[in-house]
């Protein structure tokens, strides 16, 4: 009987009454899956930061004497037509993905955060107009909306970042908005509002605090998603270009020697893939362990 | 009901309003004149009389104040005309009437083929819980969304195309001519854009089993001691299906997301390819017509998943 056993963990919890951290992390990390995630994470973040001393050859190092290597102890996953090392390109890379992907995902978490709960506290007209504004913006599908603002754009991080930006607020601004409705009806707001708190006061005090948690797991999950959205744009050309590196373009360029040396396409490919499945898997860990309807179930 | 239908219909209408000025604005705001682009890459622009540019100018409108280019395009498109391309020199609707039929193929394909599976593992997967089953569904419909759908193409042409050579790598045939053939070159776009789907759709019928099977209806059925199947199929199956429904709404939006990248790659003549080859030509009347289509398509079928919640959950009421 499942009932039997809520009431077991129950009791067992009451007792010593461990911190909410000290029992976020006995959930967090009691999945496996999530050690791996975390180490895929911290070696991503590693690179990153110290990529320029770690890589071996700088990213567009020509050496055409060393033209389309073979894996060897020199270029450890061989090298391009022009002679470039293909680990040394991963490397710098990462950091492409990683300022990409956390620079969107931030930014359009503000401007999310601030749309959705002036939509949600205002109500009425403004709330209209805000949230059929992002109904329309969600009509196009993500890496079209994308597409679009960065074909207008043009290429280059800071373009890629706002085009991706634009096409990631309206998720953001959907779900404060619906936070924001719902904690606002709780008692304690009408008790600001009756000490005479200004709106402004309950948003930033006490309606934003209590979105936090749900915000943080969209933040990490939807990094996964934008860091394959910016390798689909470089992939189609139209995100970041050479001699900027990026994963989704080397995937591009290594499809005219796919017969001969597959390797130049298929490494890029599986950084781009472990690095989403791990924000995916450490999104989904979050929201599982945030979620109190879980609490003491697992 | 009615009422409801018709309020969401009219809601329809205005979003659709204002995806049309977002798609007109954001793309006139591309930096460049389409025209002298266009001209540039044909003809030195420099030679060209100023009144021949001026007659082009004014052939496509592009002589007016903006608001008055929008009222037009708008007027225009009320009337079913999306206008004329300027690298294609064609009917902008005739374009699509071509373009629209091979995504709908290949895409539509990939959608009924990525519902069944979907649905299936999802369900094993929840009714082991915990079970090695359920761990190797969740790592596969994991990966299945973190991977890279051209990259996933890049595999699949290496395997099957050219180690295998079981496979054509490219191009695109109409079912019409050449049914047989049509499909082999089916078989790999629609991997890849089912892919995705199947994992997430794996993924989401999961967490909705389990969510159905907890409930008290589902533990009744169990306590009066009806078989497995029946529980399975008749309780369970049937109640954790209504959140997917909402999930296949939105795959549709994957279908043309999906479409952009994997046309690209297999060299199929549809609107996605149409898109990014416009988008790198500047043609902003096909971009514009391209990306309105698709999102009309969308929203529209949005406004059908959510109509229909009724239909298929009588518990849910509208007013």
């Amino acid at each position: 009987m499942p009932e039997a056993k809520v009431i077991v963990a129950k009791e067992a919890d009451v007792e010593p009454r461990i911190n909410e951290w000290k029992r976020f992390c006995r959930v967090f990390l009691a999945r496996k899956i999530i050690w791996l995630a975390l180490f895929v994470i911290a070696l991503l973040l590693f690179t990153a930061v110290f990529g320029p001393w770690l890589a071996p050859y700088k990213p567009n190092e020509q050496n055409l004497a060393d033209s389309m290597a073979p894996p060897s102890r020199k270029h450890l996953l061989g090298t391009d037509r022009l002679g470039i090392d293909t680990f040394s390109r991963l490397i710098y890379g990462a950091r492409t993905a990683l300022i990409v992907g956390v620079a969107t995902s931030f930014t359009s978490a503000i401007v999310g955060t601030l749309l959705g709960m002036v939509a949600g506290f205002m109500g009425g007209v403004v709330n209209t107009v805000i949230m059929r504004f992002m109904d329309a913006l969600m009509g196009f599908p993500m890496i079209v909306l994308a597409l679009l603002l960065a074909g207008v754009l043009g290429s280059g991080m800071l373009n890629i970042i706002i085009a991706l930006t634009v096409a990631n607020v309206p998720g953001y601004t959907r779900l404060m908005c619906g936070m924001t409705l719902s904690v606002k009806e709780n008692d304690y707001i009408m008790a600001q509002r009756s000490i005479g708190s200004s709106s402004f006061r309950i948003l930033a005090k006490h309606i934003f605090p209590n979105t936090l948690q749900p915000m943080v797991v969209m933040l990490t999950t939807s990094l996964g998603g934008i860091i394959l959205a910016e390798a689909s744009l470089s992939f189609l050309g139209i995100g970041i270009v050479p001699p900027d590196v990026a994963w989704g373009s080397m995937v591009a360029d290594g499809y005219k020697y796919l017969q001969t040396n597959p390797i130049l396409s298929f490494a890029p490919g599986i950084c781009i893939m472990l690095v989403v499945f791990s924000f995916n898997i450490i999104g989904d860990g979050l929201r599982d362990a945030l979620d109190p309807r879980l609490r003491g179930t697992l | 009901m009615l009422s409801y239908i018709v309020r969401r219909l009219l809601w329809g209408l205005v979003i659709i309003w204002l995806v049309t000025l977002i798609v007109f604005f954001v793309i006139r705001l591309l930096p460049g004149d389409p025209l002298l682009i266009y001209l540039a890459q044909n003809q030195d622009i420099n030679s060209m009389p100023r009144e021949q540019i001026d007659a082009l100018y004014r052939e496509y409108g592009l002589d007016k104040p903006i608001l008055v280019q929008y009222a037009n395009w708008v007027f225009n498109l009320l009337r079913g005309d999306l206008g004329l391309s300027i690298t294609y020199r064609q009917n902008v609707g005739k374009l699509m009437l071509e373009r629209l039929p091979v995504t709908l193929h290949v895409g539509m394909t990939g959608f009924i083929v990525s519902l069944v599976p979907g649905v299936l593992v999802g369900l094993i997967a929840a009714m082991r819980r915990a079970s090695w089953i359920d761990n190797v569904v969740t790592i596969i419909s994991y990966t299945g969304i973190a991977i890279p759908v051209f990259w996933l193409a890049y595999i699949l042409i290496y395997v099957f195309g050219l180690r295998l050579k079981w496979l054509p790598i490219a191009g695109y045939v109409s079912p019409f001519e050449d049914f047989w053939l049509s499909t082999k070159h089916l078989i790999m776009p629609v991997i890849c854009i089912s892919l995705p789907g199947i994992a997430a759709t794996a993924r989401q019928m999961r967490s909705s089993v389990l969510e159905i099977a907890s409930q008290d209806y589902v533990r009744t059925a169990w306590s009066k001691g009806l078989a497995e199947k029946a529980v399975v199929c008749r309780h369970i199956l049937k109640n954790s299906l209504i959140p997917i429904i909402t999930l296949l709404g939105m795959r549709i939006g994957f279908i043309f997301g999906g479409s952009v990248i994997v046309e690209n790659i297999f060299a199929i003549p549809g609107m996605g390819r149409l898109l990014v080859g416009s988008i790198f030509a500047q043609d902003y009347v096909v971009i514009q017509a391209n990306a309105l289509i698709m999102a009309v398509i969308i929203i529209l079928s949005n406004l059908l998943v959510d109509i229909s919640y009724g239909w298929f959950d009588p518990r849910i009421r509208y007013d």
